[in-house]
Order: structure tokens, then C-alpha cells, then sequence
């Protein structure tokens, strides 16, 4: 994978570097290819159990693809409280997808998380990284519909 | 050389020393599981807790030796965190003859918590074996929290594993469960009682260990305190 050498050149491949090169090939291609990481350690020479232990343990990486935009919905003890779980069911019904999942036209992938540190504002939704709080039903069919027509599916080519 | 106290005991050791290096140095016993001598030291089941001078509860596995530091090995406190640890070890390993072991040493006679059958406590040796011992690599940590578990990259046969069984050799918890009569439990039931290997006693003068019943085998009754019993410790405690 030729990206996947030029993310390496980048850094060196030393293994400090590691979690940089994986955060840049995950920006890139949205997840973590299996290609990408034997070619990682391939190339860093490090074992792909550790590549694969680092890959598994924090949140910011994934191992499937994710959608072009990252839907993580809160589910923290407040968010949990003032109906985060409706909000999930929402938007089960508005994508057709599970937690966890995305959709096929490869546009969103939704998330639940614990807690983001903002209970004041909850319930959270967050959106490539950005913060919709006191998130309601109507107003995240909204924010999605803006999203859909900011860059409609037929657009999207993989 | 740094000059230390266990248990009241002075002793002097090489910088870098272990707290668990310098209690076995002394001869005191003290359980451990996810330590061997032929792996680096990971600090995973906690179960070697010493309790030093200001209170606090450290792993002695893990913990290097400092001047005048007071290390106790079996205070109250560090034998109730003991019994907590394997109470909690015992819940997600029901049936393990090795945690069994130490339960019955310990006077852990029942688990209070949920049990799940988890046949694994994360204690790591596995993973080191193999990569320390074997040079494989082959296995590792996946996820985290209470997801965490052991197992290969994406879960497929390993292609560097060398089929060698040291990780099942070292493992602490996967291994036959006792082989008594009853169905498994969660802490040992007693139900096999071994007949003891005495000669036949005669009068009070057969047994060669002097007279008949002192050492205890042949006689079936309540547990005797032993060294690590919190009266024990106590006692030694104020002498
Ligand atoms: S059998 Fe395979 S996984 Fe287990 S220690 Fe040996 S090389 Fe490692
Ligand atoms: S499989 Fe056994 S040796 Fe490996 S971490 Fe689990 S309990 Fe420890
Ligand atoms: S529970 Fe959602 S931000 Fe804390
Ligand atoms: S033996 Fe020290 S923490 Fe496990």
C-alpha cells in the first residue's frame, strides 16, 4: 500500500512512532486495513500483536470501517438519564444501521460512548468530533439531513 | 546496599532489589500468581501485597527496595486485602485448583460476588511467555476493560506461534480442576478426604512421627490457625 509507505516515511519507522503512523493511516482510510498493520509491522518490525493490542485498546481506532461522518452518541450516566438511549433508537431508525455499524453508502457510522465530560449539556451527541448538546430528536434529523446534502451518497466513491 | 526492615527484621540488600526478592531473601512466604522468577514482573494480580510504613498497600513483585523503608508481609490489613483478592480471582475462575488452593489457605470459604466463568484473570504470564521465553510474539492483550481478553491478531491461527505450550504450561488458571467425586464448585468443598498415609495405629506408640495423632494428619477436625491466619500474625505481632 503506497500510503500506508508514505505515512512510514513520515515518522521513521521506529516503534515510538507507532501510534502516530496508525492515527494517520486512520484519518486516511477511515479505519485500520489489516494490509495496513502487516505492512506496518512489516516495516517497523514490531510484532503485529502489539500493533494489533494498540489497535484494539484505545477508542480513536477502529479495525472495521467508518462512515465519512462519525456519529458517537453519549450514553454516561446524565446523558443516560435525560434519554440518550432515545436518541440511539432515532437514529437506528433514521440510518437503518446498528450501534456500531455503518451505513452502506458509507456516509455514517454511529457510535456510543461513555461519557464525554459534558454532562451539563447532556444529552451529547458528537459529530466529527464536534459537540451538538441537549441533543432532541427533531434537531438530529436535522443536523443529519444537513450533512446528507453537504455531500449527498452518490457522490461518495471508495 | 540499602537497609531495610521486614517485619521488624533488619536487612541489608543491593539497590534494585525486590520487595519480594527481600521477603524470600528472609524466608518469608507470601503468595504470588503472576510472577515467575524467569519473566520480567508485571504487578497484574496483586496478590503479593506488603503493606509499608505510611499505610499504603504496594505489589512487592514490582516494588524496589528503598532505605528504611518498614514493609509488614502479613498485616491485618494486607490479609484482608489478600482474601478480597482471591474472593474476586475465584469469581471469574470458578474451579481453578491452583486459586482453589489458595482460598483454602486464606479462609476464603465462599464468593460473594457474580460468577462468570472467564477461565482467564489477565494475569499476563502467557503473553510474556512468549514473548520473553519463546521469542514468539505471538499472542497479546486485545481491547480493554472488562473487555480484555488474550488472544491473537484478528483472532486467526498464528502463523509465528511455535506450538510449543508455554502458555499453557505457565498459565495459572487453565488446567485440569480438582479430580474429587462432586461436581465442580466454586470454592473446594472438602469432598475428598484422602485416607492418611499413617501405618496402622496401634495403642498411642505405632506412629513413627511419635505418638499417634500429633501431626495432625490422621485426625479430622477444625482447621488449625495457621502462620498466615490473622491470630497468627497478631500474636507475633506483639512479642
Ligand atoms: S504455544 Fe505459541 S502462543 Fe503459546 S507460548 Fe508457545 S509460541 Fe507462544
Ligand atoms: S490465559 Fe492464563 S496465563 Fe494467560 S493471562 Fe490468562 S490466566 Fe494468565
Ligand atoms: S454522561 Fe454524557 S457527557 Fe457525561
Ligand atoms: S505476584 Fe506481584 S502482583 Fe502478581
Amino acid at each position: 500500500m503506497r500510503e500506508v509507505e508514505a505515512i512510514i516515511e513520515r515518522y521513521g519507522a521506529k516503534r515510538r512512532h507507532v501510534i502516530a503512523i496508525l492515527q494517520d493511516i486512520q484519518t486516511q482510510f477511515h479505519y485500520l486495513p489489516r494490509e495496513a498493520l502487516l505492512e506496518v509491522a512489516a516495516r517497523v518490525r514490531i510484532p503485529l500483536i502489539d500493533l494489533y493490542s494498540i489497535a484494539t485498546f484505545y477508542n480513536c481506532f477502529s479495525l472495521v470501517p467508518r462512515g465519512e461522518h462519525v456519529i458517537r452518541v453519549c450514553l454516561g450516566t446524565a446523558c443516560h438519564l435525560k434519554g440518550g438511549t432515545r436518541l440511539v433508537e432515532a437514529l437506528e431508525r433514521e440510518l437503518g444501521v446498528r450501534e456500531g455499524e455503518m451505513t452502506p453508502d458509507g456516509q455514517f457510522s454511529f457510535e456510543t460512548v461513555r461519557c464525554v465530560g459534558a454532562c451539563a449539556l447532556a444529552p451529547l451527541v458528537l459529530i466529527d468530533g464536534r459537540y451538538y448538546p441537549k441533543m432532541k430528536q427533531r434537531k438530529l434529523t436535522q443536523v443529519l439531513a444537513r450533512l446528507r446534502r453537504a455531500r449527498p451518497p452518490a457522490e461518495v466513491t471508495q | 546496599m540499602t537497609r531495610l526492615y521486614i517485619n521488624g527484621i533488619e536487612v541489608d540488600l543491593e539497590e534494585g532489589t525486590t520487595l519480594l526478592e527481600a521477603v524470600e531473601h528472609l524466608g518469608i512466604e507470601i503468595p504470588t500468581l503472576c510472577f515467575h522468577p524467569g519473566l520480567s514482573a508485571y504487578g497484574a494480580c496483586r496478590l503479593c501485597v506488603v503493606e509499608l510504613g505510611d499505610g499504603r498497600l504496594v505489589s512487592a513483585c514490582t516494588y524496589p527496595v528503598q532505605e528504611g523503608l518498614q514493609v509488614r508481609t502479613h498485616s491485618p490489613r494486607v490479609l484482608r486485602a489478600r482474601r478480597m483478592l482471591i474472593e474476586l480471582l475465584l469469581s471469574i475462575c470458578p474451579g481453578s485448583k491452583r486459586l482453589q488452593d489458595l482460598a483454602a489457605e486464606h479462609q476464603v470459604e465462599r464468593v460473594r460476588f457474580s460468577v462468570r466463568d472467564e477461565r482467564c484473570i489477565l494475569c499476563g504470564l502467557c503473553v510474556r511467555m512468549c514473548a520473553e521465553q519463546m521469542m514468539a510474539h505471538a499472542i497479546g492483550f486485545v481491547n480493554r476493560g472488562y473487555r480484555r481478553r488474550i488472544t491473537t491478531p484478528f483472532d486467526l491461527t498464528s502463523d509465528v506461534c511455535r506450538r510449543c505450550g508455554g502458555c499453557l504450561y505457565i498459565c495459572p488458571v487453565c488446567e485440569l480442576r480438582c479430580q474429587g467425586p462432586e461436581a465442580p464448585s466454586v470454592v473446594c468443598g472438602s469432598c475428598m478426604t484422602p485416607a492418611p498415609t499413617c501405618p496402622p495405629v496401634y495403642e498411642d506408640l505405632a506412629c513413627y512421627m511419635g505418638a499417634a495423632g500429633e501431626c495432625g494428619t490422621c485426625v479430622r477436625g477444625p482447621r488449625t490457625p495457621d502462620r498466615r491466619s490473622p491470630d497468627f500474625t497478631r500474636r507475633r505481632e506483639s512479642v
